[in-house]
């Protein structure tokens, strides 16, 4: 019992260091306290940048969907139309002949000046507008409203001497001033517009000459550089879906034929220790690297055409190779080894062990890692740069071989363009549709993996 | 057209010789009632590759030499006395206009007489070729196969074969990364070889001046890639001061304090950041980060400029956060849990914990982690295309525009393919700079996280 009573001395003396301990363990919980607070700090601030990063695009973009029409009558007048009457069919003996005679025709259509009709329209939709000059005017609808009308026109001649209620689209400059997009109190010389034009769309929005609709445009049009306000996606989606269209057909097939090779069937050799070692550095080289390959190799070369889908596509299916392949060799190594055996054990040889049981199983790992690589090859823009698809294309490809734009260059193309207050919106709406293309795909991985994964 | 063609005859021709190997092999099994050595299918198969490689060869042959056979044949078109008048251009462009005859798009301007001859005589020519080759092609494939079907037995091991010819397809596609990777040292290494031959490589290396003379002419301009160099560290340097401290800590927190529940939900979040493309963070550091930067300098009294090292490096640094704080946590998922216990065992709390045992025993492999995320930084193009600000001068201030490796490369070679001048070459040699930089930080990094997993396995 005596060695359990301490003396006064010593119980002084653990009192203190308990005290001390105490002390310190205090310190020693706030820096913990502190630690915690850092690590849920980092979070915050990495969600912050996720959730600003959106908002800020989101916030930017949303008005570029709204765009304005203006709604005119527009009366075809035979005065300002002085054309012959477009031949018909039945004036000639064949094809050939009625071809050429509506092609001349289609030309003397074309010479006319389309734009007085648009300006007569347009000033008996304000007649208040009565001294204000044909340009002052014509710098409210956009440059191709003309090109609207005359195809109106061409598609049924017999419009001459009718009144049509059209719409057409707003230019750029007016749907900034609309839109507030430029500061409406800036001086005259710094606004684009002229004071009466910009009083006449303040009259036109109030009488409801211009209203506002979805901008369909952005999706349906093609990029244009003369009317920017009906400039779209149309062409740019295109060429990316042909580019995509590319790399699942070529990476998907031989990304997972070498993964197969190298897991499955590679001997343990210096070639293999080789490839492999190539394949990881691959991974981590800088995408632009990619893009000098493509255009000293795909182009210089072997002379395929400039900025087509075929180069970009080649060019982002050697970029998302090495992702799949190696996404694919941890779906295969993952396989119970007791699947192997089982089918050994049956007899099977190895390559239908590998091809008739080890793949099915490894199918949700291998699509989902074809839809992330896919994903990540559909943001990539240096490499794209380098093999000329910065240029400016307003069609839409019909084949590989055409010039084309894609999503994310033409992104690049439009923060460049000189028309801030009207691009910088529609840049933001681009990084939308992109963004949203993007979300697609990966919500699709996510689906996907979790619907046969569950089967399986 | 012609492609298609192609395609639909290869396709006839695969599914005749691989429905012949099949119900041969059918036949074989029924009639005699022998045992089979391989299935229907791989006799299908076997048929099928001995149709379609001869076909394919010739095929290809023809895609590899027809384009200069037409050519030779459309010159011996051209009359003799023109031919001597025209120079290389003027002979493209007479080719040119006959193949655009024997097309039969037609050309702009008169076409002259012997032009309507060459046209059409190119144009049958090119018909009866083609029409030739794909005969001759499925005569080939059809001799193939009449051998493989002599050749079907009821001993033949035709699975043998076939799994053969699949393990060599398996390593021919394997060998692709092999081809990228030399394809990529082959053009950087001969261009840049050129490049050189223009601009002494000493002036290029440690030149300080870049100004290269995009006109053209005899002045070429100056080549020095230390301005470049700088602003690509000063950048680098400011994106690992964002993305380190957050990526790290985050890692900390996800993989030792987070419920699971919290860890994933956050984890994913975080990771879109990894998947948004760079162009979209050029965007944000151009209209967002940037204005936002310079007004802040202007309230506290700092000339920040709205595009320049500060901009760019620090939205990088964000798009480099998930990057860091995934491989982290990996790497702290591997540090063993005897050692965790051990630490807890003796008192520690749990952050005492982390910051003197775990963080210590997964250094090598967070350094390693650190060297990949800077291998990524540097390589990185539209952030600091978009917001850097392409100014390549020599100088030390990061609230000033720079300009990067990257951003030189993008700027010379836009467009531009015909790489005689040094100035579209030297993308070539920044290409070559920037490869070997990135290629020896990774081959470290990996190296060290390999040694790092060895220890713990």
């Amino acid at each position: 019992m005596a060695t359990d009573i301490a003396s006064p001395a010593s119980r002084s003396a653990s009192s203190e260091r308990t005290r001390a301990i105490r002390a310190g363990l205090v310190r020693r919980h706030a820096t913990e306290q502190i630690f915690r607070g850092l690590g849920i700090a980092a979070i915050a601030v990495a969600l912050g940048f996720v959730a600003i990063l959106f908002i800020d695009v989101f916030r930017k973009g949303i008005p570029a969907f709204v765009q304005s029409n203006v709604h005119l009558s527009v009366f075809f007048d035979p005065e300002l139309i002085d054309v012959d009457p477009a031949p018909a069919r039945d004036q000639f003996p064949s094809d050939a002949e009625y071809t050429a005679a509506s092609l001349k025709w289609q030309r003397s259509v074309a010479l006319l000046n389309w734009n007085t009709i648009v300006e007569a329209s347009l000033r008996k939709a304000a007649p208040e507008a009565g001294d204000m000059t044909a340009r002052e005017i014509l710098s409210i609808p956009e440059t191709d409203a003309r090109h609207e009308i005359r195809e109106m026109f061409v598609a049924n001649p017999s419009l001459l001497g009718q009144t049509v209620d059209v719409d057409v689209l707003a230019s750029a400059n007016a749907q900034n001033w609309i839109k507030g997009n430029i500061d409406r109190s800036l001086g005259d010389k710094q606004q684009q517009l002229s004071a009466p034009a910009r009083a006449l769309i303040d009259t036109f929005v109030e009488n409801g000459t211009i209203s506002n609709g979805f901008a369909w445009s952005i999706l349906t049009n093609v990029d244009s550089r003369s009317a920017p306000a009906s400039a779209g996606l149309l062409g740019a989606f295109v060429g990316t879906l042909w580019m995509m269209l590319i790399v699942v057909v070529l990476a998907v097939p031989i990304g997972v034929a070498a993964a197969i090779y190298l897991e499955e069937f590679a001997p343990k050799s210096r070639l293999t220790d080789l490839i492999e070692v190539n394949i990881n550095n691959l991974a981590a080289v800088p995408s632009i690297v990619f893009g000098l390959l493509g255009a000293a190799v795909f182009i210089n070369w072997f002379h395929l055409p400039i900025s087509a889908p075929l180069v970009g596509g080649l060019v982002l299916t050697l970029l998302t190779l090495p992702t799949i392949i190696i996404a694919t060799r941890g779906a295969l190594l993952g396989v119970s080894p007791a699947l192997r055996q089982a089918a050994l054990g049956m007899g099977a040889s190895k390559t239908q062990m590998v091809f008739h049981h080890v793949l099915p199983v490894t199918f949700p790992s291998i699509l989902t890692a074809t839809i992330l690589g896919v994903a990540h090859a559909l943001g990539e823009t240096a490499p794209l740069l380098l093999i000329g698809m910065k240029a400016f294309v307003a069609s839409v490809p019909a084949t590989p071989l055409d010039q084309a734009a894609a999503l994310p260059v033409q992104i690049y193309l439009w923060q460049g363009n000189e028309n801030r207050n009207f691009f910088e919106p529609r840049t933001a709406a681009a990084i939308m549709v992109l963004l949203g293309v993007m979300i697609l795909l990966n919500g699709a991985a996510i689906y996907l993996r979790s619907r046969l994964e569950k089967r399986a | 057209m012609n492609a298609l063609i192609v395609a639909g005859v290869l396709l006839v021709l695969l599914g005749v010789s691989y429905q012949t190997g099949w119900s041969k092999s059918r036949n074989l099994a029924t009639a005699n009632g022998v045992k089979v050595h391989s299935r229907p299918q791989y006799h299908g198969s076997y048929s099928a590759i001995w149709t379609m490689i001869p076909a394919l060869v010739i095929l290809l042959l023809w895609a590899w030499f027809g384009g200069g056979i037409a050519r030779d044949y459309a010159v011996s078109q051209i009359p003799q006395d023109t031919l001597l008048a025209l120079d290389q251009a003027g002979l493209n462009n007479a080719l040119n206009r006959i193949n655009a005859l024997a097309s039969g798009y037609g050309v702009a301007g008169d076409v002259a007489p012997w032009e309507q001859a060459a046209g059409s005589a190119v144009r049958s020519f090119n018909f009866l070729t083609f029409a030739g080759m794909l005969v001759l092609a499925v005569v080939a494939g059809g001799a193939g196969l009449v051998y493989a079907r002599s050749r079907i037995t009821a001993r033949l091991r035709a699975r043998n074969t076939v799994e053969r010819v699949i393990s060599l397809l398996l390593l021919a596609c394997s060998g692709v990364a092999i081809l990228t990777t030399v394809g990529i040292v082959a053009s950087l290494v001969t261009e840049a070889f050129r490049f050189f031959t223009f601009i002494n490589p000493i002036d290029f290396f440690f030149g300080t001046v870049w100004a290269p003379n995009n006109a053209g002419g005899a002045n070429h301009g100056q080549y020095g890639l230390l301005p470049l160099l700088t602003g690509t560290l000063m950048i680098t340097a400011i994106a690992m001061l964002v993305a380190v401290p957050v990526g790290l800590m985050a890692a900390i927190y996800l993989s030792q304090y987070a419920p699971r529940g919290f860890r994933a939900v956050v984890k994913p979040f975080i990771e879109i950041l990894a998947g948004i493309p760079t162009i979209v963070f050029g965007f944000f550091a151009l209209v967002t980060v940037g204005p936002f930067l310079r007004d802040f300098g202007n309230a506290i009294g700092l000339n920040i400029n709205a595009t320049s090292a500060l901009t760019a490096g620090i939205v990088m640094g964000i798009m480099i956060i998930p990057f860091v704080s995934s491989l982290s946590d990996d790497i702290l998922n591997q540090v063993p849990r005897s050692l965790r216990d051990g630490a807890y065992g003796l008192g520690a709390t749990q952050s005492e914990t982390i910051r003197n045992v775990l963080l210590p025993a997964a250094l090598p492999g967070i350094v390693g982690a650190f060297l990949l995320a800077v291998s990524r930084a540097v390589g990185e193009t539209m952030i600091v295309v978009l917001a850097a600000g392409n100014s390549p001068i020599l100088r030390g201030n990061p609230f000033e525009p720079v300009s990067t490796i990257t951003v030189s490369i993008v700027n010379q070679l836009t467009g531009d393919t015909d790489f005689t001048g040094p100035q579209s070459l030297v993308g070539f040699a920044l290409g070559l700079t920037l490869f070997v930089v990135t290629l020896c930080l990774n081959i470290f990094a990996l190296y060290i996280v390999r040694r790092f997993r060895e220890q713990y396995e």
